[in-house]
């Protein structure tokens, strides 16, 4: 790791972890999820709630805990830019990118790689 | 015209269609499987074989699925994203087309913490929503996620589930049309026995335009007791039972329950067919395939049709 990303993550990581929880996966798409960070859920779904939400609007795993998706969804309503985001179809995980900087990511466009034969289209 | 499946070609032909969970197996002798299965042979149109449900193991919807087109009767095979790396997703999706399976449901998967090995790692390298995609591109477009071609594409009828009573309820519907934009052609909910939240939402997916893209099948659970009803209410991940039904279980005499059960699902049925956009019904008695086919008789859905002879069922591959 350059010296210049190990100081890129040392700002964002204290940060990030701070404000959103975030788990530093390196490919954040916060603000098509509300500014709710995904991977905070236990099945790190990046594409919306599972169908085990409580009732009451918690985790269907940490039963004390909001569903983080419930959290996207409301925070999503609030957001004036990128309130449809929520709506966009979210590529697999790049698993090789974990711990780091999403960031630098984000200026080379690291985070926007998909595999080869990823295509999203719409099939309906 | 050839459909890749039995179920494809009914619901094509716009029939109202019947489907049923298969109990899973605890056993590795196959009689256990085919017993419970034959049990629903001609009172349904298709059968689910359950990947670890409840997060609990047992027999794997692949093999259970086999078993079923090895006896004549159509199977959907469940897949979740709990227990399978992208890797093994794909390769289990390849291995079943090649062994005559067609239609999926492709699911997250309760969490390992509702089953009985609580301890285990949680995969979730995809999310449902990613593996519709793929199992999507596969067919379509005979490629691997890496891109790499398949020599043979598979011929799929793909599926998925949503959760019309979970919140966030607003968010149900476009999660839904997110999903049919992945690839799903049907989508089988979980069960309903609250009709007006499930109203709601078929009034919300009616709005988007969504039962025109997709075949939506209602769950309907088939309670065999009260104490059953109350431990659905308060244990099962996702479930919404209303306190007036298990009242209703509890006011009966326990030997009459089973009795009581079968005619709550058999209303069931009948409300929710009154549902505009609703393309069929999936039965669930859990261990209790009996149920299934006296809620079927009952309910006015049988003989089964059969498929006109002009839409072929497609053949291997």
């Amino acid at each position: 790791m350059s010296v210049t990303e190990r100081l890129v993550l040392a700002v964002e990581k204290p940060l990030k972890e701070a404000i959103w929880g975030c788990r530093m996966c390196g490919q954040c798409i916060l603000h098509s999820t509300g500014l709710s960070c995904p991977m905070r859920c236990p099945k790190n779904l990046r594409n919306g709630p599972c169908g085990g939400v409580r009732a009451n609007g918690n985790c269907e795993v940490y039963a004390d805990q909001p569903c983080v998706w419930v959290e996207a969804w409301e925070g999503s309503r609030r957001l004036p830019l990128f309130k449809d985001h929520i709506e966009h179809l979210q590529k697999p995980m790049d698993w090789q990118l974990q711990g780091t900087s999403s960031w630098i990511n984000l200026l080379r466009g690291r985070d926007r790689t998909a595999p080869k034969g990823w295509v999203a289209h719409d099939h309906s | 015209m050839t459909t890749p499946s039995r179920l494809a070609g009914l619901l094509g032909e716009g029939r109202f269609v019947v489907t049923a969970e298969l109990s899973s197996s605890n056993s590795a002798d196959p009689e256990a499987t085919w017993r419970r299965a034959e049990v629903l042979r001609g009172s349904v149109d298709a059968i689910n074989c359950t990947d670890n449900t409840g997060a609990h193991v047992h027999m794997s919807s692949l093999a259970a699925a086999h078993l079923l087109v090895e006896k004549g009767l159509e199977p959907i095979m469940q897949l979740t994203v709990r227990d399978r790396n992208r890797l093994a997703l794909q390769a289990d999706l390849l291995g079943a087309a090649a062994l005559g399976v067609r239609n999926l449901v492709l699911m997250s998967g309760d969490d390992v913490t509702a089953g009985d090995h609580p301890e285990a790692r949680r995969i979730y390298d995809i999310d449902s929503m990613q593996l519709l995609e793929v199992a999507s591109a596969m067919r379509d477009r005979g490629t691997y996620l890496s891109g790499r071609k398949l020599e043979q594409a598979p011929s799929f009828f793909i599926g998925a589930v949503e959760n019309p009573f979970a919140p966030p309820l607003d968010f149900r519907p476009l999660r839904l049309q997110k999903k049919v934009r992945a690839g799903a052609e049907f989508i089988q909910t979980q069960l309903v026995f609250d009709v007006p939240i499930f109203k709601r939402f078929m009034d919300m997916v009616g709005e988007l335009d969504l039962q025109r893209k997709v075949f939506i099948i209602p769950s309907i659970g088939i309670p065999r007791s009260a104490r059953g009803a109350r431990f659905m209410q308060q244990k099962v991940p996702g479930l919404h039972v209303p306190e007036s039904l298990v009242s209703r279980l509890e006011r009966t005499a326990p030997a009459r329950q089973a009795e009581e059960g079968i005619q709550i699902a058999v209303e069931l049925v009948r409300a929710v067919r009154e549902i505009p956009g609703i393309a069929g019904v999936h039965l669930i008695g859990i261990k209790w395939e009996e149920g299934v086919v006296q809620v079927a008789e009952r309910a006015g859905l049988l003989p089964r049709p059969t498929l006109s002879p002009l839409a072929s069922v497609g053949g291997r591959g």
